[in-house]
């Protein structure tokens, strides 16, 4: 048995549908899992809170990708939705004093519908004027989330109490690793269900709206349906990812969702893969961790050499940017593409062509 | 093959293409054969100051296989356009007539209505530059054909075990029965920008099958193919109007298949309508011959 499979054929839709097909794809899944199952007790917290923030952005890139990636809708009002799931979540659980359940799954919807709502420009605006448009929602959301008194607790930033869940609670000390499983969970069900619905009628419509949008209303796929139901799926998933940041972080503040989230959200999906759910994750994973191993590397020369620890910020910045055009030079295609081809690679192999 | 024609009577050979080969009606159209399915009545259009179409009228008949014909840019395109709703006319009338389950007759006036209600009537198409979903397989593409007599839900969707997957199977059986029908087993699992010309046009004859059409509209469907794809094309389009009865207008520049193929010809030039009839007529009608067939007939 190896971890690849040379060709593939069914006997059955259900075997076709199947997401795993190949034995070689049910040993890296077992991989994947048996790998998740032991990460949380062979890092310590400080890298397993890093792992949890890739979680949460797993989701937000999963549900950006439907609409960039998807839909081809352009969208920089990310960092937007993600507080009003933040907020929304926050001010219900906290104020309102819903039980978290409740107060995520209403987060969703109203993001869900706030994302609608500002995606109707998409109906008449595309690409560049579109980015513009997208780009007013992201601040006037922000806008209203600095200036509104509302969502403050007094002058501080607002609160959010440690979760509960009816008898569950989240404790000092295993913190981390509750939350490791809590939202190892929800990302596995966000994929799950990004995977499925692009399978299905709505999730073909998106698609053909990407394509050809002539052809799609000639077929009988109505247009503006499927842009606004994109904008609301896609930010359903943010507005979720938004809500288990605010009860992840327990602070909630305008500072988390600027512009530069919107940007650093759209990296995700270019370099992981438009048009891939599995290239989200790989986007996630590897824009999560750029910054955090430029620290890791950087520290320690920082100490060395003064000009590095004075402009560590400018570095950072800098190499960010340079992944981001390497990645479209190269590899337009992204993380998910790469890995499709060295896979591709050793399945044919030693046969180059 | 020949054993079985051999055993067969008449009866129970057509017994056995109805069980094996159509499981489904391509046809939606519950219009009787003969009688006007699509009134065009003195549609006219224009783009600033070019008049693409001038108080064009015609009717197609449930059954037929109705060909336009003309020169470049008399207007042949623009009329589909106008049918499927791409182009709205600014005067005249298309009206497109259904039969309901209930033998009631309704009438639709497509002039005011957007390009997906005019497809969930029935009106499928394809197009002059082939417009296919690129990045998608042809199964996708097929599938989305099927789009209009879907449920649309997201949270099914979202869930696929159960209500979801059951439907996906149930169309799936169809969009099987349109690829054995233009023998494009082969090609199933290939995205569609990858296939080679002549195999896209016939995607696009499928998804457009796919709808179940009322009325089936083929822009050019033999431009830019060889001989021996052209005949098969020729073949399917055929197969497609006489043995399941779906009404096909056909816009197309080769004369021997208009000729051969159509039961009615509508000429166009300039925008208008300069003749109307069977074949037979058509060749033999002067303005035509002079403005547009030339010597050669
Ligand atoms: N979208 C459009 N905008 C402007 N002019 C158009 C458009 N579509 C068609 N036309 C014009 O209308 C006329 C008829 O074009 P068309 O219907 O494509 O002709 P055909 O299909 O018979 O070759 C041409 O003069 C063409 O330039
Ligand atoms: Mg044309």
């Amino acid at each position: 048995m190896s971890a690849l499979s040379t060709g593939t054929y069914f006997t059955s839709y259900r075997r076709e549908w199947a997401l795993r097909r190949t034995r070689a794809e049910y040993l890296r899944l077992g991989l994947i899992v048996v790998g998740l199952a032991v990460l949380p007790y062979s890092i310590d917290f400080y890298w397993l809170s890093i792992v949890n923030m890739i979680l949460i952005a797993v989701i937000g890139a999963v549900g950006l990708n439907i609409l960039i990636g998807y839909t081809g809708q352009i969208s920089l009002g990310q960092g937007g939705f993600l507080a009003v799931g933040a907020f929304s979540s926050a001010l219900l659980y906290q104020r309102a004093e819903l039980p978290a359940p409740i107060s995520i799954a209403c987060a969703v919807v109203i993001t869900a519908a706030v994302g609608a709502f500002f995606g109707l420009p998409a109906l008449r605006l595309k690409g560049l004027y579109l980015a513009i448009a997208t780009l007013a929602s992201q601040e006037i959301i922000v806008f209203v989330a600095r200036r509104w008194e509302f969502l403050r607790d007094g002058s501080a930033p607002l609160t959010v109490d440690r979760l509960h869940i009816g008898g569950f609670e989240i404790t000092r000390e295993l913190f981390e690793w509750q939350w490791y499983w809590i939202l190892l969970g929800c990302a596995a069900l966000s994929v799950l269900a990004a995977r499925n619905l692009l399978r299905s009628p709505v999730g073909r419509s998106f698609m053909a709206v990407r394509d050809q949008d002539i052809a799609a209303s000639a077929i009988g796929v109505n247009v503006t349906r499927a842009k606004v139901t994109a904008f609301a799926v896609s930010s359903g998933f943010v507005g979720f990812a938004g809500a288990l940041l605010a009860h992840y972080t327990e602070t909630v503040t305008w500072e988390s969702f600027t512009l530069q989230v919107s940007i650093v959200y759209v990296a995700m999906v270019i370099v992981g893969g438009l048009g891939s759910v599995a290239g989200a994750v790989y986007g996630a994973i590897f824009m999560s961790l750029v910054p955090v191993l430029l620290t890791e590397f950087l520290v320690p020369v920082a100490g060395a050499v003064d000009w590095v620890s004075e402009s560590l910020p400018a570095i950072e910045n800098a190499v960010f940017g340079l992944v981001i055009i390497g990645f479209l030079l190269f590899e337009p295609r992204g993380l998910d593409r790469l890995w499709q081809r060295s896979k591709d690679y050793f399945r044919f192999w030693p046969f180059r062509y | 093959m020949s054993v079985t024609s051999e055993l067969s009577s008449g009866a129970e050979k057509e017994a056995l293409v109805r069980t094996r080969a159509y499981r489904f009606e391509l046809n939606s159209s519950r219009v009787a054969v003969g009688a006007p399915l699509l009134e065009v009545a003195d549609v006219s259009l224009r783009f600033g100051g070019i008049r693409a179409l001038s108080e064009v009228s015609f009717t197609v008949r449930q059954g037929d296989i109705h060909a336009v014909i003309g020169p470049n840019g008399a207007g042949k395109s623009s009329m589909l356009n106008c049918v499927s709703g791409l182009y709205r006319p600014q005067r005249g009338t298309i009206a497109l007539h259904s039969v309901t389950e209930a033998d009631e007759e309704r009438t639709h006036d497509l002039v005011a209505r957007k390009p997906h209600q005019i497809a969930r009537l029935g009106v499928a198409r394809s197009f002059q530059n082939i417009e296919l979903f690129g990045h998608l397989t042809l199964l996708e593409n097929l599938m989305l054909g099927r789009h209009s007599h879907m449920r649309q839900s997201v949270l099914a969707g979202m869930a696929w075990f159960g209500p979801a997957r059951r439907q996906e199977i149930e169309h799936r059986e169809f969009v099987e029965e349109v690829i054995d029908l233009l023998q494009l087993q082969a090609f199933r699992h290939a995205h569609v920008g990858s296939l080679a010309y002549g195999v896209q046009k016939r995607v696009e004859l499928g998804r457009a099958l796919c709808i179940e059409p009322a009325l089936l509209l083929l822009d050019e469907p033999m431009a830019g193919m060889n001989a021996e794809e052209k005949e098969d094309m020729a073949r399917f389009i055929l197969d497609v109007s006489e043995l399941r009865g779906v009404t096909t207008m056909l816009i197309e520049h080769d004369m021997g298949v208009v000729m051969d193929l159509s039961d009615r010809i509508t000429v166009l030039d300039f925008g208008k309508v300069i003749g109307d009839g069977r074949p037979d007529e058509i060749s033999a009608n002067e303005d035509v011959v002079k403005a547009y067939l030339g010597e050669e007939l």
